[in-house]
């Protein structure tokens, strides 16, 4: 068996999401959003509707999600995607409009957008990667960062009394009327990625059936942040970071 | 529609205007004194007539990224707010003019700094005509002196705002807002359609319909060469506003000897003084900047050089002077009188003002 | 023909709506007309006064210092627009509350009792549609026809029963000034 029988469509086992293109992706070795990236391309492709989604980039780390994904995009001011998400939703119902953001963007700057998109019960997807850290920005504490969790900003671990608690902003968000499906997920063993990925597809099918917002947490990983290998920092986030997010469905309607 | 004759207070007219000439979306939120607009447009349910969607954000800051959004998608969007609330949208609307999107913002002008009064103000020119928010930016900004000028000039905003692909503002007081006059509303104009939008705005981000090439909208260059030629793109579009879209009402100005520069709501009230004094055998023409930015600068260049002096009355503490100043060089005084706070002048109070400066009553 | 009135009283007297009805008379006749009023957070008591201004040409400032017409419905606004009314000018204030009458002698004074009458007409809504009565007889700046016809045009169709009781008013108070 030379390379032309290997490249044969008949042999093929595994392919590159055809929505996702060959510019080098700036996430670091080890980093989830490359995985999760993946999902949402394969998806907008199986589900036949990559000519009607519009994905809403945020501030932090994937920020440059538009040049990996060959979606129509528009790029936010941080922590403002699901207001951009509602207007271009209510101006193209017919459309799938996503935000994907981090934990600064949705759980501290953009707060206040994130819960009243979701108590509006906008028809979007909302796509969470709580890794518990800024990545983007060098390392500093985000409000969902764990007590005692070493950051730039917190060198010596997150202290109640200096910081408050994390914040577990997705169990908040199922408390809301206008949420139809919240769920929390991780990447971090193949079982978790197609869980994961089962876990988008619902959500954008709710949200072209127009049943609310959907929301999926990916509980992450940031082995450069948290100073890790990749696979000591699954496992760190397995041990920890499971225990105050924990995995699963949070609300289905 | 056909075109109708209304009487209507200012943000009546806005929120009329935006149906008539076929608005895809409002996002708004309340503030005194423009909450009319958004009071009106729910109260007109567009939505059951031309489609148009109105939504009331949860703040300004919300307001502003959803018109950035629905910008982004190619649609006709506004959002209207008064002072404390333009502050808030300051960073929605730098990237707006950062991604080259038409969008209409108006301003509703109150008294401030801070949450200040709810009385009427033009304190805002500097934010308006500046830039406001971060980074080298304009808006074109359009200041209306009447209801009708109210109505008209959402139609003349989007328009320029399409054509150059940059937002506009208008920029109108509490007195043209709260105020009621007699107004043509247009012909209703008929909305795109989504197949249209696609056509005049191949660039919007709406979906990759027949998976044409992706459109992306966003701010953000980091690599500074590339950022440099963003920058003098945005600059020689500037550049051509400039050079095109000036607009001013001139009023008696061919024959005078002293020249008023006033806009919005002064600029009526400082004609009412210059009619009392031409009854005192005073010559005082008005010139009236429409687009606040881009500035009359010729046009006061020009006068400058006939009159023997200029009367700047702003309901600030000098801010379109400064524009005055530059524009009329050195060679003619140029004099400003101002209330503060919310207080509105009189004419009297106007013409008492230009004795005092320039006659030594 | 230009006429520039002002009409201030307490909030909830009808003040804003007596002049958006003189608004909508003008507009009726195809005049020019502006409605400005001094607006603030009261809904009802504090004071409230509008200027109308009625023209066959355009208007310049929709904001005065000096009036043809005042029409003064408490003591702080006789106070603070006696001064206002221009020489030769009208003044028509309502006497119920007044307990300083206004002492000009260069302008035409009327005292109407409309609060009275109002009562008289059980119908404590129509107290400024007595005024507007008061001063349609003073100064006929709109005809009644036209206020009429832009009551039909603004109030919605709903309301259209209470015109005639409207008129009822406008006739009340326009007899109140043949005394």
């Amino acid at each position: 068996m030379d390379v032309n029988d290997i490249i044969k469509p008949e042999n093929k086992v595994y392919g590159k999401p055809v929505l996702m293109n060959d510019n080098n992706m700036h996430y670091c070795p080890g980093c989830s959003h490359g995985v999760v990236h993946k999902l949402v391309a394969e998806l907008l492709d199986e589900m036949g509707v990559a000519e009607k989604a519009v994905g809403i980039a945020p501030v932090g780390c994937a920020v440059f999600a538009y040049n990996y994904l060959d979606i129509d995009w528009v790029e936010a001011a941080h922590g403002r995607a699901p207001a951009l998400a509602t207007a271009i939703s209510r101006l193209y119902p017919e459309n799938l409009v996503f935000t994907y953001q981090g934990d600064g963007d949705l759980a501290a700057i953009g707060t206040c957008e994130t819960i009243h998109a979701a108590n509006r019960g906008e028809n979007i997807t909302i796509i969470f990667i709580n890794n518990a850290i800024y990545g983007m920005t060098g390392g500093q504490m985000a409000p969902t960062t764990l007590i005692g969790m070493k950051t730039a900003t917190t060198p010596y671990g997150r202290r109640v009394d200096l910081n408050g608690y994390p914040l577990a902003i997705t169990d908040l968000l199922a408390r809301l009327d206008g949420t139809c499906y919240v769920t929390r997920q991780s990447v971090h063993t193949p079982a978790a990625v197609r869980k994961a990925k089962a876990a988008i597809k619902k959500a954008f099918q709710n949200s072209l059936d127009k049943k609310g917002t959907s929301i999926v947490e990916i509980v992450s990983t940031c082995n450069s942040g948290w100073k890790m290998s990749p696979a000591a920092a699954n496992d760190w986030m397995a041990e920890h970071m499971f225990e105050k997010y924990p995995l699963g469905d949070l609300k289905n309607v | 529609m056909e075109e109708e004759i209304k009487l209507m207070k200012g943000n009546e007219a806005l929120a009329m205007a935006m149906i008539r000439y076929g608005a895809d979306g409002y996002f708004g939120y309340p503030i005194t004194p423009q909450s009319e607009v958004l009071e009106t447009l729910m109260a007109q349910k567009p939505w059951e007539t031309t489609g148009m969607v109105v939504l009331q954000a949860e703040s300004e800051v919300a307001s502003i990224n959803m018109v950035y959004g629905g910008a982004a998608s190619g649609k006709v969007v506004c959002t209207s707010s008064s002072s404390p609330g333009i502050s808030l949208m300051q960073e929605g609307i730098s990237y707006m003019a950062a991604s080259e999107l038409p969008a209409l913002i108006i301003n509703v002008m109150r008294g401030g700094p801070g949450l200040g009064t709810i009385q009427p103000s033009q304190a805002d020119y500097f934010q308006a005509t500046k830039g406001g928010g971060h980074g080298d930016y304009h808006l074109i900004t359009l200041a209306p002196s009447s209801v009708q000028e109210m109505c008209d000039f959402v139609g003349l905003g989007w328009d320029l705002a399409f054509k150059y692909l940059t937002p506009a503002i208008i920029l109108a007081d509490g007195v043209v807002g709260q105020m009621m006059e007699k107004v043509v509303l247009p012909p209703q104009r008929k909305r795109l359609t989504d197949e249209e939008v696609r056509q005049r705005c191949p660039w919007a981000a709406n979906g990759r319909k027949g998976m044409r090439k992706k459109n992306v909208i966003t701010s953000l260059e980091l690599d500074p060469s590339l950022m440099e030629v963003n920058n003098e793109r945005f600059q020689r579009t500037y550049k051509k506003i400039e050079e095109n879209e000036v607009r001013f009402e001139s009023i008696g100005t061919e024959d005078c000897d002293y020249l008023i520069v006033a806009f919005g709501s002064l600029a009526r009230i400082s004609q009412k003084a210059v009619e009392m004094a031409r009854k005192r055998g005073l010559k005082i023409g008005i010139l009236r900047p429409i687009t606040l930015w881009p500035f009359p600068k010729a046009e006061v260049a020009r006068l400058s050089e006939r009159v023997k002096g200029i009367l700047v009355p702003e309901l600030n503490a000098g801010q379109m002077i400064e524009d005055v100043r530059l524009a009329a060089g050195s060679g003619v005084r140029v004099e400003h009188f101002g209330r503060l706070g919310g207080i509105v002048p009189s004419p009297d109070e106007i013409l008492d003002a230009f004795e005092k400066l320039f006659l030594g009553k | 023909m230009k006429v520039e009135i002002v009409i201030a009283g307490f909030g909830g007297q009808g003040v804003l709506s007596m002049g958006k009805i003189l608004a909508y008379s003008g507009l009726m006749e195809d005049k020019e007309v502006t409605w400005m009023p001094a607006y603030g957070p009261e809904q009802r008591g504090g004071t409230a006064n509008v200027t109308v201004i009625l023209s066959d040409e355009k208007i310049s400032s929709p904001i005065l210092n000096s009036y043809d017409i005042a029409i003064v419905l408490n003591q702080q606004s006789l106070d603070k627009f006696e001064s206002k009314v221009k020489p030769g000018g009208v003044l028509i204030y309502d006497n119920y509350g007044i307990h300083h009458a206004p002492s000009r002698k260069d302008i035409s004074v009327y005292n109407v009792n409309a609060m009275e009458a109002t009562f008289d007409l059980k119908n404590d809504k129509a107290y400024n549609m007595v005024v507007l009565g008061a001063l349609l007889k003073v100064c006929p700046v709109v005809s009644l026809e036209s206020v009429l016809k832009g009551l039909k045009k603004s109030l919605p169709e709903r309301h259209h029963h209470l015109i005639p009781l409207n008129e009822e008013a406008i006739k009340k108070g326009m007899s109140l000034i043949d005394k």
